[in-house]
């Protein structure tokens, strides 16, 4: 697959969640194209679909009209191929990092019945990912025993360690404090960078989307609608620094008023 | 000092209740055969601790016996109930409607079965102590986070690999928490139905003498299966910290 192939595309997709006495239409006609290895953010409202969208990507939830195509293929179901992430990092509270991060190779074939008989070299792999976030040395603490950001960066490994071509997050950084979460904003461009997956980044914080993504998208409120796309032509890896040029706060202060106009102020 | 005195506090509290009683029955000068005082319930212990013994084995025997089952039985029961809607829907109204007989109802009934003595006993303690486990159980498992489930099905996991992984992991502490309740219940239901049914145990031991007017050995009988229970409920506390200490241990970080 070539780059210009687009390895996501939303065609006319909408969804409406039913339920016995109200129906609630979250996403309205949305058409999105994505390339292998592209790094996009949606950002809009509280309650405008943007979950949604990650559900029927990674095929947890089927349209209710249009098509959803990932990497060549009507989605119909469960993908394997992407992994997740949340605000809540969800890790298991009897296990440790290590072994919280291994937790998906247990899972997703071909790595499920391969993982007993080659362990080390699956532990070795976790801990490069591990390496990589800057884990290493807490691999045999449990998740309690580490702070909040310490645990999203466990997620993170998480989501990873089976090589997905597609990474789904919905607000991973969303409970950290300010500093930790900008931290963060590092870690996660590290690994894109490392090891190229398609990212869906699903945020409220319009820095975050300008700082990790390629292409912005803006959605409105309820029914959610793509209503713009913008291209964050800036060089990477992107600095903290970066965050304070003229450039930057121009792109973030336009996503903000798009989102008051797709609010309908 | 301090911290040998919060250590401690359990046996002083008891202490003070024990003197407490020793000097209320001396001043009231209260007959013994309606309250008898700490020190003649220690002598009829000392005077009695021969049958004592035989029947509080009895009693330590058919709680047990009837205490594993109940656990067995409520915890396959509570990871169907939890795992599987259908059976919480066909069976949880059921449960709720068993759980309200009171049991000392049924051991007549287990005595028409079953004849008077152990297995009334066996099955009054079961029948009283597995409701706590089911429910337990099955909370653990209808409580798993809806992220982490959608984590799992992403990667096309199947509802027994969830189950296997998460569920039964995390039900864990519930079904170590409901044992120390379940265990003290089947001691009140092997001694119930000692009481109504049977000639030997515990329960027996202390209607006998209550209709001899020996209250000093029915409060010697009190003492027996207190004691009985705490050991039993410490056990339990211990297999639950040794089992599930992340649970205890992430509540810790937490305070």
């Amino acid at each position: 697959m070539t780059a210009d192939t687009p390895f996501i595309k939303l065609d006319r997709v909408s969804l409406t969640y039913q339920s016995r006495d109200s129906s609630t239409h979250a996403l309205d006609e949305t058409d999105m194209t994505i390339s292998t290895g592209e790094f996009i953010a949606v950002v809009g409202p509280s309650g405008c679909g943007k979950s949604s969208l990650l559900k029927l990507v990674s095929g947890l939830h089927p349209a209710t009209s249009g098509n959803v195509v990932v990497a060549g293929q009507k989605v119909t179901g469960p993908l394997k191929i992407s992994g997740m992430a949340f605000q809540n990092a969800t890790l298991l509270p009897w296990r440790t990092t290590l072994d919280n991060v291994l937790l998906p190779l247990q899972i997703v074939e071909p790595h499920a019945s391969r993982f007993r008989k080659h362990r080390d070299q699956y532990e070795a792999m976790a801990m490069e990912l591990l390496k990589l976030v800057g884990l290493d040395g807490f691999e045999t603490k449990y998740p309690w025993e580490l702070s909040g950001g310490m645990q999203q960066r466990s997620s993170l490994c998480r989501a990873l360690i089976h090589e997905p071509q597609m990474l789904l997050l919905d607000e991973p950084f969303g409970a950290l404090d300010a500093f930790t979460r900008e931290e963060l904003w590092g870690v996660l461009q590290k690994l894109w960078m490392t090891r190229k997956p398609t990212v869906i980044l699903v945020t409220h914080d319009l820095r975050e989307a300008v700082y990790l993504s390629d292409t912005v998208y803006v959605m409105s409120a309820r029914p959610g609608r793509i209503i713009s796309k913008t291209n964050v032509a800036l060089p990477r890896p992107r600095t903290l620094r970066d965050t304070f040029k003229p450039e930057f706060i121009e792109m973030a202060q336009n996503l903000r008023l798009q989102i008051s106009e797709g609010m309908g102020v | 000092m301090k911290y040998w005195i919060r250590r401690t506090v359990s046996i002083w509290a008891t202490v003070l209740c024990i003197v407490l009683w020793q000097l209320m029955c001396v001043v009231l000068s209260i007959e013994p055969f309606i309250l008898p005082s700490p020190i003649l319930v220690y002598h009829s212990l000392v005077q009695y601790h021969e049958p004592i013994m035989i029947h509080a084995m009895q009693t330590l025997f058919t709680t047990l016996v009837g205490f594993a089952i109940a656990v067995a039985f409520g915890l396959l029961l509570g990871l169907a109930i939890g795992v599987e809607r259908a059976v919480y829907d066909g069976l949880y109204p059921m449960m709720i409607a068993f759980n309200s007989i009171p049991k000392v109802a049924i051991v007549p009934l287990l005595v028409i079965w079953f004849g008077i003595g152990t297995v009334p006993a066996i099955l009054t303690a079961f029948l009283i102590s597995f409701f706590p486990i089911v429910v337990n159980v099955a909370t653990g498992l209808a409580t798993i986070e809806p992220e982490l489930q959608d984590v799992l099905r992403s990667l096309g996991a199947r509802k027994r690999q969830i189950v296997m992984r998460v569920g039964i992991p995390r039900s864990m502490p519930y079904f170590f928490a409901s044992l120390k309740v379940a265990i003290t219940l089947a001691f009140i239901g092997s001694v119930v139905s000692e009481s109504i049914a049977s000639n030997a145990g515990i329960g027996y031991l202390m209607i006998a003498a209550s209709a001899r007017f020996d209250v000093a050995l029915v409060f010697a009988g009190f003492v027996v299966i207190s004691v009985m229970g705490v050991i039993m409920y410490e056990v339990t506390a211990y297999a639950e910290r040794k089992f599930t200490f992340w649970a205890t241990r992430a509540n810790d970080i937490v305070t």
